[in-house]
């Protein structure tokens, strides 16, 4: 492996600097004169007629000063667009005519204050005929069910059935085979920060200026579409931190909203969500699904085909959300040598609250049904859960790694990683530990999961998945500026959620130039000085901009090379970079100095080479490796570039009177190749594991038969402090990527990728002896203790569990 | 709508008086009078503690008391933390040392619940970290560097988890 100066390197965030002294400068934290404050009257049922809206009352408050209904606002509008070729499914901010899930956007009320815009919004009054509605996905399926759509004419916005290899062919010849369903419920990743959009429209200039909380490609694109602007005459500005996404932080209706308002009434806006308006009218839920799925092995465990039915349940308008049915094709037989797949992937819609992108973008329930069924082989075949995904893990010799679906693996070591975690986690003495808690009684449990990260995000799923969608590439880019005396600028396109990208970029222009990382500035760019990005979306900035801004920093030491060639007369090549100095080879007394060779390009253009241009400014735009791919006609397609590995291990008790989980000790092998900020990935991991913990025991956007959220707080919907997240002991392994600039792969979905499939599997371990098992997440105390209620009706489930 | 009423808070140390609605939160009194917008607001129920801020030196959550209850009491923010200005308090430091943070929204909440923690108790075991943090939730660290941190700041390790 190459010698890093600063890759790899312990080295303070850049950014935390401002944020422990509370000098972060958050979308809320914007303050513009003469703002004006939206709040907003959502639907209270999941599918009825709007019969009238009256805002008299409201209109009479002091301070109000504007009321505005989807009939006056859509028109204006274009309908954001559906992700897959579903035209009918048209959506706006505000409904018009009907409604279609409980908090979806009727009236917005526009005040000084957001006081006095609540207290207006308290006094519109609507009135609906309610109409039949559907929540339930499979209920969704059947031909009577009412159409939450009807002009698209069916509840499934997309369906298609892939078969890659001789899946019946390997089902006929398998000794054995297993079928099962599982259920993933609704989660997201629920950011501390809700979502916020500030908005200011210039009559001069005709800018909308863009303040908000975003995490999204293409987001100033397709926000000028919608507001039938030119696309120059909307500027987002990236230099807003933004608090938290992990994938969800989209906003697209809500800054669609805001900007119209802002320029229908001439002065700055802002809508700032509350955590209910975020849970049930924020349109962030995560995928929610289930699966059901077919194995067909050996009776040496290793698993020969799979079939698998995933219907994912995207609630009553789309986005980029049956899309997450796509990014598993990438990754569909996980770390696994299954010869063969038939993959049909549902996407269906019900009168619930929109489904967005979370992180892993659908691997981690995918990684979780296929990690089931690994558990359930071995249990079938009575054989050591290790021991059977040793056998059909892809050896480290056979990489890169063409699988079914067309996706090649990079490069890994599974087998050494899972090693790695099982000595750490020390697993004999886990076993130990484990049966003496049984001995006491207790339930207690080993979990294991060995799963992917596919990394790099680049696009593939989108003309996968609609044949009219022909995107082939998904860049991004820096630009490296050095300026007259010497100072670097590096300038990137997109916000920051928590990454830490002016870390990673510094460290890697640093790197390449040999210049201190914390000289090194780091701006974000606002979208009309922007180069193009697709922002922080599947697991790529590392990746990505990385390698931007090593490409963009390579360039700049070429040209002060080239530079220093001409001054000696020399030809190209004849010089190195040695510590940000141009050195000749072999002769360590000809050099000439950075502040010299800067002098030279920035003002001295009779010394540099012909044709030359002067300044020292370079940019580099990035594909993503291996992207460029049209899919073929079954379906085969290279998803991501890149594929980190991970590895849980984790022993945990289960309370038998009460369900409660404990969990005793985690464990994490992890392989993302070459780190280069090692705290940030490790910081990544912790907190995946965390939102995975609660996807497995907690967290649930939970619908009541009438379509009602029930758990729109903090109180319900439970997410896991400092007293659920045990300790967790990460172990690196580096198997570096062969297609990046430094060998580093993703990690921003890190830890959230294995961790439910091996909480649950430690569950269903310890759930085992009592005869109970339970295939669908969350796995809460009430789940638990239903389960081990209903395997033993009889008896007390201590007992059972003896 | 009441008629505004007047309050006298002392705010990191400084005497601020204001006049004010009387249903508004002190959250929105620092964020919005004062523009101390390093508190942060995450549920406005009294969950996330993100707002955090500590009143008469104990850990309070500003979205669940009004400015006006608050009268002649003294608060004090995120932006009071550190000694002087350019300067950082040792937890502070900690925390850019273990990396405990990383969107950076709870962290104010989490300096100011772990600042009370340590000055109650200077050599905290994890369980007492965890149980002093319990209620300040991130969504981003999965809490772990957060407790090196506080240990690195109580001098019980050397060098962080990384």
């Amino acid at each position: 492996m190459a010698e890093f100066r600063y890759i790899g390197k312990r080295r303070r965030a850049v950014e935390h600097r401002r944020f422990v002294r509370g000098q972060g400068r958050y979308a809320a934290d914007i303050q513009l004169p003469g703002l004006l404050h939206v709040a907003i009257v959502a639907s209270p049922h999941a599918s009825a007629r709007i019969l009238s809206v009256n805002a008299d009352a409201a209109l009479a408050l002091p301070g109000v000063h504007a009321i505005i209904t989807g009939d006056e606002m859509n028109r204006e509008l274009e309908p954001m667009l559906p992700g897959v070729d579903a035209p009918a499914v048209t959506r706006f901010p505000l409904a018009r005519g009907v409604v279609r899930y409980a908090g979806e956007w009727v009236v917005a009320v526009v005040a000084e204050t957001r006081a006095f815009a609540e207290d207006a919004a308290e006094l519109v009054e609507v009135e609906y005929e309610q109409t039949q509605h559907v929540v339930d996905p499979e209920a969704a399926l059947l031909p009577e069910a009412p159409l939450v759509h009807p002009a698209h004419g069916s509840n499934i916005i997309w369906n298609r059935k892939f078969t890659w290899g001789p899946v019946e062919e390997d089902f006929a010849a398998a000794e054995h085979t297993l079928s099962y369903r599982v259920r993933w419920a609704r989660s997201s990743t629920v950011p501390i920060e809700t979502f916020v959009a500030t908005c200011a429209w210039n009559d001069a200039t005709e800018i909308l200026d863009v303040w908000a909380s975003i995490q999204m490609p293409k987001f100033p694109d397709q926000l000028a579409r919608a507001l039938r602007l030119a696309g120059n005459a909307v500027r987002v500005h990236y230099d807003v931190d933004v608090g938290g996404s992990y994938g969800v932080k989209r906003g697209l209706k809500h800054t669609v909203l805001v900007g119209w308002l802002a320029r229908r009434l001439g002065r700055p806006v802002r809508f700032l969500e509350d955590r209910l308006e975020n849970m049930r009218g924020g349109d962030m839920q995560g995928p929610d699904r289930i699966f059901e799925v077919a194995m067909a092995f050996g009776r040496d465990g290793v698993v020969r085909s799979m079939k698998m039915r995933a219907v994912d349940d995207v609630g009553a308008y789309s986005g980029r959300a049956p899309l997450q049915l796509g990014k598993p094709v990438g990754a569909i037989v996980g770390p696994y040598i299954i010869n063969s797949v038939v993959y049909d992937a549902v996407s269906v819609m019900t009168n619930k609250t929109p489904q967005e992108a979370v992180r892993g973008f659908g691997q981690s329930p995918t990684n979780y049904a296929i990690e089931t069924g690994m558990d359930k082989v071995a249990r079938f075949l009575g054989m050591d859960r290790v021991e059977m995904r040793r056998r059909n893990l892809i050896p480290a010799d056979r990489f890169p790694y063409l699988i079914p679906s067309g996706t090649s693996y990079d490069s890994g070591d599974y087998a050494t990683v899972l090693d790695k975690a099982l000595a750490a986690a020390g697993h004999d003495e886990l076993l130990r530990q484990r049966d003496a808690l049984r001995a006491e009684g207790k339930l207690a449990g080993i979990g294991v999961s060995t799963c992917l990260e596919p990394s790099g995000g680049n696009s593939s799923f989108e003309p996968l998945f609609n044949p009219k969608n022909t995107t082939t590439t998904w860049m991004d880019s820096c630009l490296v500026r050095v300026d007259l005396n010497g100072a670097v600028t590096a300038v990137m396109g997109t916000s920051t959620s928590g990454q830490a990208h002016e870390t990673l970029v510094s460290t890697v222009v640093g790197e390449v130039l040999r210049r201190e990382p914390d000289t090194i500035r780091v701006i974000h760019a606002d979208s009309l000085n922007a180069l193009p990005s697709n922002s922080p979306v599947g697991s790529r900035m590392a990746i990505m901009l990385g390698g931007a801004a090593a490409g963009a920093a390579k360039r700049i030491r070429a040209k002060m090379l080239a530079i220093a060639a001409h001054q000696f007369q020399a030809p190209e090549g004849a010089l190195e970079w040695e510590d940000g100095d141009a050195v000749m080879r072999g002769d360590p007394s000809r050099q000439i100095a950075w502040s010299r060779l800067v002098e030279i390009a920035h003002r001295e253009f009779h010394n540099l080479p012909e044709g030359m241009e002067p300044g020292l400014q370079e940019k580099f735009v990035w594909e993503v490796p291996t992207g460029g791919m049209i899919p073929t006609a079954d379906g085969r397609v290279q998803m991501y570039p890149c594929h980190s590995f991970e590895c849980h291990i984790v022993l945990a008790s289960v309370d038998a009177e009460t369900g409660k989980v404990a969990l005793h000790r985690y464990v994490v092998g992890h392989d993302c190749g070459v780190m280069i900020s090692p705290d940030v990935v490790h910081g990544m991991t912790y907190g995946g594991v965390a939102h995975g913990l609660g996807a497995a025991l907690m967290e649930k956007f939970a619908f009541s038969p009438e379509g009602q959220l029930v758990s729109g707080s903090f109180m319900d919907y439970l997410l896991p402090s400092a007293q659920e997240v045990p300790s967790i002991t990460i172990v690196d392994h580096c198997t570096p990527s062969p297609l990046t600039e430094f060998g580093q792969k993703g990690s921003g979905e890190a830890g959230y990728l294995g961790g439910p499939a091996a909480i649950a599997s430690a569950i269903n371990d310890a759930l085992a002896p009592a005869g109970a098992s339970i295939d669908a997440l969350p796995m809460t105390p009430a789940a638990i203790w239903r389960a081990l209620r209903e395997a033993t009706p009889a008896a007390p489930a201590r007992e059972a569990a003896e | 709508m009441t008629a505004p009423i007047s309050v006298e808070i002392t705010v990191n140390g400084t005497v601020r008086r204001a006049f004010v609605e009387p249903r508004t939160t002190l959250v929105d009194f620092l964020r919005d009078h004062l523009a101390l917008t390093g508190t942060h607001v995450g549920c406005e129920h009294g969950i996330c503690g993100a707002c955090s801020v500590l009143l008469d030196g104990a850990p309070v959550r500003a979205c669940c008391l009004f400015a006006a209850q608050v009268d002649g009491m003294s608060v004090t923010t995120v932006e009071g933390l550190a000694p002087a200005r350019g300067e950082l308090s040792k937890l502070q430091d900690a925390f850019l040392e273990s990396h405990a943070l990383q969107c950076g929204y709870c962290t104010p909440g989490m300096l100011i619940a772990c600042t009370d923690l340590l000055a109650r108790n200077p050599q905290p075991s994890e369980e007492e970290i965890r149980d002093a943090i319990g209620g300040n939730l991130c969504r981003c660290t999965g809490y772990q560097q957060i407790v090196d941190a506080v240990k690195l700041a109580s001098g019980q390790e050397e060098a962080a988890h990384g």
